[in-house]
């Protein structure tokens, strides 16, 4: 996929999970909208994946940290074809798999997730085990800004340059918004790239929502050998969605019919736009 | 006298089956030395994983290994693998299925002096509320290496919880078969059952000897799977005995006695007794000092049979 073919993915994501949370009446609409051009440029373009074979041992690894932000990932692995995308319509509903949070039952899922300031010790035992077999793939793990506040976070944070894991790839979601409010309101993080760097991780900075750069920082991992790095991706709560972006109210608040046809709207014309800017290019 | 902890049972006999098995993996928490898998990190540097003082971590990365195809063994002081890193426990190894095999070292009231901080007498009941994890204590350093064998075998989430010290053997040798979730009565008797696990095991042996003396028939099983439980010998030895004692090196809140009396209750079957660490921070001192203190010793098992008895 080209670029303008990535961010329109990213935009009928948002589409597909806007609709999803509002079938359902339940889900994190704020935290991912934010990451879905993360995940976009991951699973359509980065990723070393094999959907047939939801299994195979050369996979590049995915462990969503912020495992409340699940829905871009069901909206993603349907459209990848990992399990039908009529099952989107049970999500969050009495004994479905596509609970609110990752359930490694559902192919395309390593591991389970939710409770936050787990996701890095994980993938830190991923990449190592890589390391010690000899193997090339890549082990990437998306956490929350307000996640890092976890204590456990930074125990892994210390040994992934400790086993000079530079298979491993930290992405923070660096929407600046949490439940209660701002993050640096709640529990200040600042100097957050600063204090990544200095636990040894190769820090890059880049616009979370814009594809190019997105493309660009994963694609060239390893990036310095023998460190990890750290994607500090900058995002927008909400984005794509005009009364959604940068509100903490829409950590979970879902769509009335009037606000889901309005962002559906917005999507439309982003869309249009874009596939306009196609035609011109 | 036996003189061999079983913390070092477990490091000889994981050195022996990493010979042929390169996903055996070992992790320690700055505690290679007092799990005594010093001797595994010098013979397999690529399978041992040292991670400092972090057990979440700890358990979090076992976690990763074994979901990219390991057999990582967690040893770490109990207290705190069992209480510290319990949300990693439920979350990536029992909930997410991974085989991550967890041994807490120096477990019950081993770090005798040290307090409360260092005594690890909830670990049980912790472990035991968590859905599909296993409960393991072996009673010598026989059982401790037939366990260790059966453990690198068996697939999925294991809690093992150790002493620091050699023990006195409760085996003659380790030819017999160690099968997760299977009791072994040790001792057959008609009277009443005293029902024990871990160390507390030889205590029992031993009382069962005091009865004999007095003429009071005593079976003994050792329950050295808390999780599952074997239901079906607990049943039968309430049914044939009429009487049931537990003692165990852990709180009487959601232990071993506990779980045997979920049984006794929901088949309505026999009185019984619960031996173990009341609800109070245990009093501080050598194991044998704080299992005299609260009664975990023969004359006081010998004293609770013979009052059950009407003797």
């Amino acid at each position: 996929m080209n670029h303008i073919e990535l961010k329109a993915k990213a935009i009928q994501i948002r589409m597909d999970l806007l609709k999803m949370i509002h079938g359902a009446k339940t889900g994190h609409t704020g935290g991912s909208l934010s990451n879905t051009d993360i995940l976009t440029a991951l699973y359509y373009k980065i990723m070393k994946i094999d959907q047939q074979n939801s299994k195979w041992a050369e996979r590049d690894r995915f462990i969503a940290s912020k495992g409340h932000s699940v829905e871009s990932l069901w909206c993603i692995l349907a459209d990848l074809g990992f399990f039908p995308k009529e099952e989107l319509e049970t999500f969050s509903q009495f004994g479905t798999r596509l609970i609110g949070h990752p359930n490694n039952k559902v192919p395309g899922i390593e591991m389970n997730t939710g409770a936050l300031g787990h996701g890095l010790a994980i993938s830190v035992g991923m990449a190592l085990a890589a390391k010690r077999d000899g193997k090339s793939y890549r082990v990437f793990c998306l956490m929350g800004d307000g996640e890092q506040a976890e204590g456990s976070v930074w125990e892994a944070a210390m040994a992934g340059p400790h086993f000079k894991l530079d298979n491993l790839v930290g992405i923070i979601d660096r929407n600046r918004l949490q439940i209660s409010g701002s993050t640096e309101e709640v529990m200040g993080l600042e100097p957050l790239e600063e204090k990544w760097a200095a636990f040894g991780w190769n820090v890059v900075s880049i616009d979370g929502n814009d594809m190019e750069s997105l493309v660009e920082a994963f694609g060239a991992v390893p990036t310095v050998p023998g460190k990890p790095t750290l994607v500090m991706a900058n995002t927008v709560k909400g984005k794509g969605v005009s009364f959604a972006e940068n509100n903490p109210a829409w950590h979970h608040h879902v769509p009335n019919d009037t606000q889901l046809s309005q962002a559906l709207a917005e999507l439309s014309a982003a869309l249009e736009l874009l596939q306009q800017e196609g035609r011109v290019r | 006298m036996n003189t061999i902890p079983n913390r070092q049972v477990i490091c000889e006999t994981l050195l022996k089956l990493a010979e042929t098995d390169p996903d055996i993996m070992v992790l320690t928490s700055d505690s290679r030395g007092s799990a005594a898998m010093a001797p595994f990190a010098n013979a397999f540097p690529n399978q041992f994983v040292e991670v400092g003082i972090a057990e979440q971590n700890i358990v979090g990365i076992s976690a990763g290994l074994a979901h990219s195809g390991k057999k990582p063994f967690v040893t770490s002081p109990a207290c705190f693998l069992s209480m510290r890193s319990i949300e990693q426990i439920k979350v990536d190894v029992a909930y997410s299925g991974t085989n991550v095999k967890l041994v807490g070292i120096s477990g019950g009231v081993s770090y005798g002096a040290l307090g409360m901080s260092h005594h690890s007498v909830q670990d049980i009941a912790v472990a035991r509320a968590i859905p599909g994890l296993a409960v393991v204590l072996p009673a010598d350093r026989h059982e401790t290496k037939r366990m260790t064998e059966a453990l690198v075998k068996h697939q999925g989430g294991v809690y093992v919880r150790i002493g620091r010290n050699a023990v006195e053997d409760v085996y003659e040798s380790d030819d017999y078969e160690f099968i997760i979730g299977k009791a072994v009565t040790l001792r057959d008797g008609t009277d009443l059952t005293i029902i024990a696990t871990g160390e507390t095991v030889r205590v029992a042996l031993d009382t069962q000897k005091a009865l004999q003396e007095v003429g009071v028939s005593c079976r003994v099983i050792n329950m050295h799977t808390i999780k599952p439980l074997d239901e079906e010998a607990i049943i039968r030895a309430a049914r044939e005995t009429g009487h049931i004692i537990t003692v165990e090196e852990h709180s009487i809140f959601g232990g071993l006695g506990a779980a045997v009396a979920e049984v006794v209750v929901q088949h309505q079957l026999v009185p019984m007794r619960i031996i173990g660490i009341p609800d109070e921070p245990a009093i501080a001192g050598k194991s044998s000092e704080v299992f005299k203190h609260y009664g975990i010793h023969t004359d006081n098992l010998k004293r609770v049979a013979l009052e059950m008895l009407g003797k």
